[in-house]
């Protein structure tokens, strides 16, 4: 029985023999291939936890900064020379002066305009502001001897950090010896403290790194965001309901909804150079306003919105139109009333989610304009502003070492709010989907 | 008067006319003798409606339309010199003008300037009352039609469907004018762009240099400025080369996993993990692109004794790979699990092991949907802007070597666009054209993408 058969056939046995001579490698590439595939998710991981240790590690540092305390005697004469406490006459005070006074005398009075200019690149330039700030604020105080924290300068602080060595020698180095030993100086004293930066939130656009925030950028994004979802959510909310439950099925439905699938595939950019070249170059509304970034971030989100709508109204079982229809609901009636309600926990979701794809977008801003250096704090949306973004997108231009830091607080910042979004999606899905049994 | 107050005593008089329907409605429902065709508050819905709806459109036509306006009106003010000019000459007396009207002075401007400026001032002040008197006219004459309109035998709520319905047909054809828009906008730069540039030499040309154009019209000398787009072609097919080397592997072993191998657990911990890769922000990619993986791979090849360029297409393309994984993984996924499970049961009811019935059954059956999804995910990577343009650099090489720095199509518009633009320069317009090819290039992939699942997928049941 152990030959073959005519028609070329393995007998049984045969057979056998070989099944069992091959399922020793069959098993070995079956293993393979599963490890290929725990390979490759492993590999996914691997690299979202380098992007996320590497944005922490460098991010959380860049949340805090040094400080100094300094007693500052609000000498009422120089800081407030008009006398009327009002803020111009506060900001044309000297308070440079009297910042730069205590810091020598915390110093012990060094003597020689060099060691003074030394003594001075310890503070940020914006510590006078801080003062002129801290009087409006306190106004009580005027005349008395008070303790303020400055920032330190952004290479003084590198240097806290340890990423300006000692060991350099001094010509390569950006502060010199004698800034070293005031540094020392200060920090013998226990003057100098690290804490929580209040320039991140509060600050706005600057070259110096130690005083630039988010602030600006982030009520900018929050103006381009209002502007696309007024535009986005009814637009994409009515698309979906016209073409699920309205539009018959003839030719111009058809180009709708290649138009829909077209605009999914467009990339971002083109967006933005869509609402230059029409909104700002034929409607001629200025550059760098949130009213154009958000109708463009609008456009762009557009169809993720019209899709989860789609899906969330023929999740809508037909009975319940029919119910309505049959008590004598006119279609309009059926469609506002007992449609679009039980449709609306899934609409939301998905313009939440198209709301965090347009907060993160970056390169149709750049091409509307809003990249451009605003120090002010956007007040309405014809305003110019820019987006937080586009200010990580500056930030990470720049040299300085403590912009990578503030740069990757700032991707934090935004990271937190997209994971927000993102979560507040989730549980409206799960806590407001209702099951149709 | 200003828009915002405009807008709303326009919805203000809205409201008004609502509550006047509303009233009469009830009124006829209290009197009781008479048979309302529909419920109250339609009535108050169809005046107001009325009253606001088309006061707003003519507001935004007005609006939109009184610059056209004044523009072609400036020309009687403009030098004769201006006139016969091109339209260089034209848009420079146009800024003079504009910056004048918004109070910014450089020296003593002509005195044409200073009667334009302030014609323009006159006639916005005065178009801002037309705007105003027009549709709060419009707005209270088609109240008054509305409410006299009505009667008990008055079809209101019919009337007010019929609103929402051109309401709801306006809001889906918005699609259609946003692309129209898209193609326009560029198409028409573009084809001044080749009027200034043979289009043969945009291109075949292989080489890139529009940062001549400066010293070229001022004839200071230095070079030509030329407009090949060949070496951008190369550089973003090369990015995308490696980032699409890196993705489809990866994606497609983790589609494969989740869909076949992993268990109900894994998967509800994986897919998120995998999706919020795909919810990061581009910048973010771009920043850690810059800042980690490029001096990474460079000094990984330092350390092999290869020269790799500080800005190299492999460091960019790698994390590009990184950004699109989710994208290749959740569309296979979903093409893997959309194979009926019978395929598999017949597979492992011949003996065939797992794997072998997914690599020899699953996968073939998968195929149009995984070969759509990774052209795809082709597009996605020639879109890609932000992780270039933060990662990639400019230098305009016409280089295959991953190791070199090379730009790409939309690092260059980026570069050319953001920032003070020269006006109707051939560096300007060419973003332009790089745009169209872009927008044409991505909308073959994806149309391509949906004929390969047209045609071969399979139909099961």
């Amino acid at each position: 029985m152990t030959r073959s058969t005519d028609s070329g056939l393995l007998s049984p046995q045969e057979a056998a023999v070989r099944v069992a001579a091959s399922l020793k490698k069959r098993g070995r590439s079956e293993r393979r291939f599963r490890y290929l595939g725990i390979a490759a998710i492993t590999l996914s991981i691997l690299f979202l936890v380098l992007l996320f240790a590497g944005i922490f590690t460098k991010g959380i540092p860049g949340m805090f900064q040094h400080y100094v305390t300094l007693d500052v005697v609000l000498d009422k004469g120089r800081m407030d020379p008009q006398g009327d406490m009002s803020e111009a006459s506060l900001y044309s005070g000297d308070a440079r002066g009297l910042v730069n006074e205590s810091l020598l005398i915390a110093l012990g009075s060094p003597e020689g305009r060099k060691a003074k200019r030394a003594a001075r690149s310890i503070l940020s330039s914006g510590s006078a502001s801080r003062l002129t700030e801290f009087t409006l604020k306190h106004p009580e105080l005027i005349g008395e001897n008070v303790a303020v924290k400055f920032a330190v300068d952004d290479d003084i602080d590198s240097f806290m950090r340890g990423f300006i060595s000692r060991e350099t020698p001094e010509s390569d180095r950006r502060i010199n010896d004698e800034t070293i030993e005031f540094v020392d100086r200060l920090d013998q004293a226990s003057l100098i403290s690290y804490e929580f930066s209040d320039y991140l939130f509060t600050g706005s656009a600057s070259r110096d790194a130690e005083i630039a925030g988010i602030k600006g950028a982030l009520i900018g994004s929050i103006w381009t965001l209002g502007v696309c979802l007024l535009i986005a959510f009814p637009l994409g909310v009515a698309t979906a309901v016209y073409l699920e439950e309205i539009a018959p099925k003839n030719r111009m439905t058809e180009i709708i909804e290649i138009n829909i699938n077209n605009l999914a595939a467009v990339p971002s950019v083109v967006f933005g150079i869509m609402g230059l070249a029409i909104f700002i170059l034929v409607f001629g509304l200025p550059r760098s306003i949130p009213l154009v970034g958000g109708i463009v971030l609008a456009l762009m989100t557009l169809p993720t919105i019209i899709i989860s709508s789609r899906a969330a109204i023929r999740a809508v079982p037909p009975s319940i139109r029919d119910a309505a229809l049959g008590i004598g609901a006119s279609k309009m009636q059926t469609i506002l009333h007992h449609v679009i309600p039980p449709a609306m926990p899934g609409m939301l979701t998905g313009t939440i989610i198209g709301m965090a794809q347009a907060l993160g977008e970056t390169a149709p801003l750049l091409m509307i304009g809003m990249v451009a250096f605003i120090v002010d704090v956007p007040g309405g949306v014809t305003e110019p502003a820019t987006a937080l973004p586009v200010q990580i997108f500056m930030w990470a231009d720049f040299a300085e070492r403590m912009f990578i830091q503030k740069t990757s607080a700032a991707i934090i910042v935004l990271l937190a709010f997209l994971i927000t979004m993102n979560a507040g999606a989730i549980i409206l899905r799960k806590k407001l989907e209702r099951r149709w049994q | 008067m200003s828009l915002t107050s405009l807008i709303f005593t326009l919805l203000v008089i809205g409201a008004a006319y609502f509550y006047l329907g509303q009233h009469w409605g009830r009124r006829q429902w209290a009197l009781g003798s008479v048979n309302l065709h529909s419920l109250p508050k339609y009535y108050g819905f169809w005046t107001g409606l009325v009253a606001t709806v088309p006061a707003i459109l003519l507001l935004i036509i007005l609006s939109l339309g009184d610059d056209f306006l004044f523009k072609s009106m400036l020309k009687q003010f403009y030098p004769l010199d201006v006139l016969d000019g091109d339209v260089v000459a034209r848009a420079i007396a146009f800024t003079k003008v504009m910056n004048l009207v918004e109070g910014v002075r450089f020296g003593v401007p002509e005195p044409w300037v200073e009667a334009a400026a302030s014609a323009w001032i006159g006639w916005q002040k005065l178009a801002d009352l037309v705007i105003a008197a027009a549709t709060i006219g419009c707005s209270l004459a088609a109240g008054i039609f509305a409410y006299r309109k009505i009667s008990p035998a008055f079809r209101a709520r019919n009337g007010v469907e019929r609103i929402i319905l051109w309401a709801l047909i306006a809001c889906s054809s918005i699609a259609i004018f946003t692309t129209i828009g898209i193609v326009l906008s560029v198409l028409f730069e573009s084809i001044r762009f080749f009027k200034l540039i043979p289009f043969q030499d945009f291109i075949f040309g292989l080489e890139w240099n529009p940062q001549f154009e400066g010293a070229e019209r001022a004839g200071s000398g230095g070079g030509t400025a030329t407009y090949g787009m060949l070496p951008m072609f190369v550089g973003t097919f090369l990015i995308s080369a490696v980032a699409i080397t890196v993705a489809v592997p990866v994606g497609l072993f983790s589609a494969i996993y989740l869909a076949e191998y992993a268990g109900s657990r894994t998967r509800s911990v994986v897919k998120p993990l995998l999706e919020i890769l795909a919810g990061v922000p581009t910048v973010v990619y771009g920043f850690f692109a810059a800042l980690t993986v490029a001096p990474f791979v460079r000094a990984v090849g330092a350390s092999l004794g290869i020269e790799v360029a500080s800005e190299s297409a492999l460091a960019a393309g790698l994390v590009m790979g990184v950004m699109i994984i989710p994208f290749v993984s959740s569309l296979s996924d979903d093409v893997i699990n959309a194979v009926p499970q019978s395929l598999r049961d017949a597979a492992y009811g011949l003996g065939s092991t797992k794997s072998e019935a997914i690599r020899k059954v699953v996968l073939p059956a998968a195929l149009p949907g995984i070969v759509a999804a990774v052209i795809l995910a082709v597009s996605r990577a020639i879109g890609e802007t932000m992780i270039v343009v933060m990662a990639a650099g400019l230098a305009a090489n016409l280089s295959f070597n991953p190791l070199d720095a090379v730009t790409t199509v939309t690092s260059q518009i980026v570069t050319i666009l953001s920032g003070d633009q020269e006006f109707e320069s051939a560096k300007t317009l060419s973003a332009f054209a790089l745009a169209l090819v872009l927008i044409i290039v991505t909308l073959a992939l994806n149309f391509f993408a949906l004929q390969v699942v047209k045609k071969y997928r399979e139909q099961y049941d």
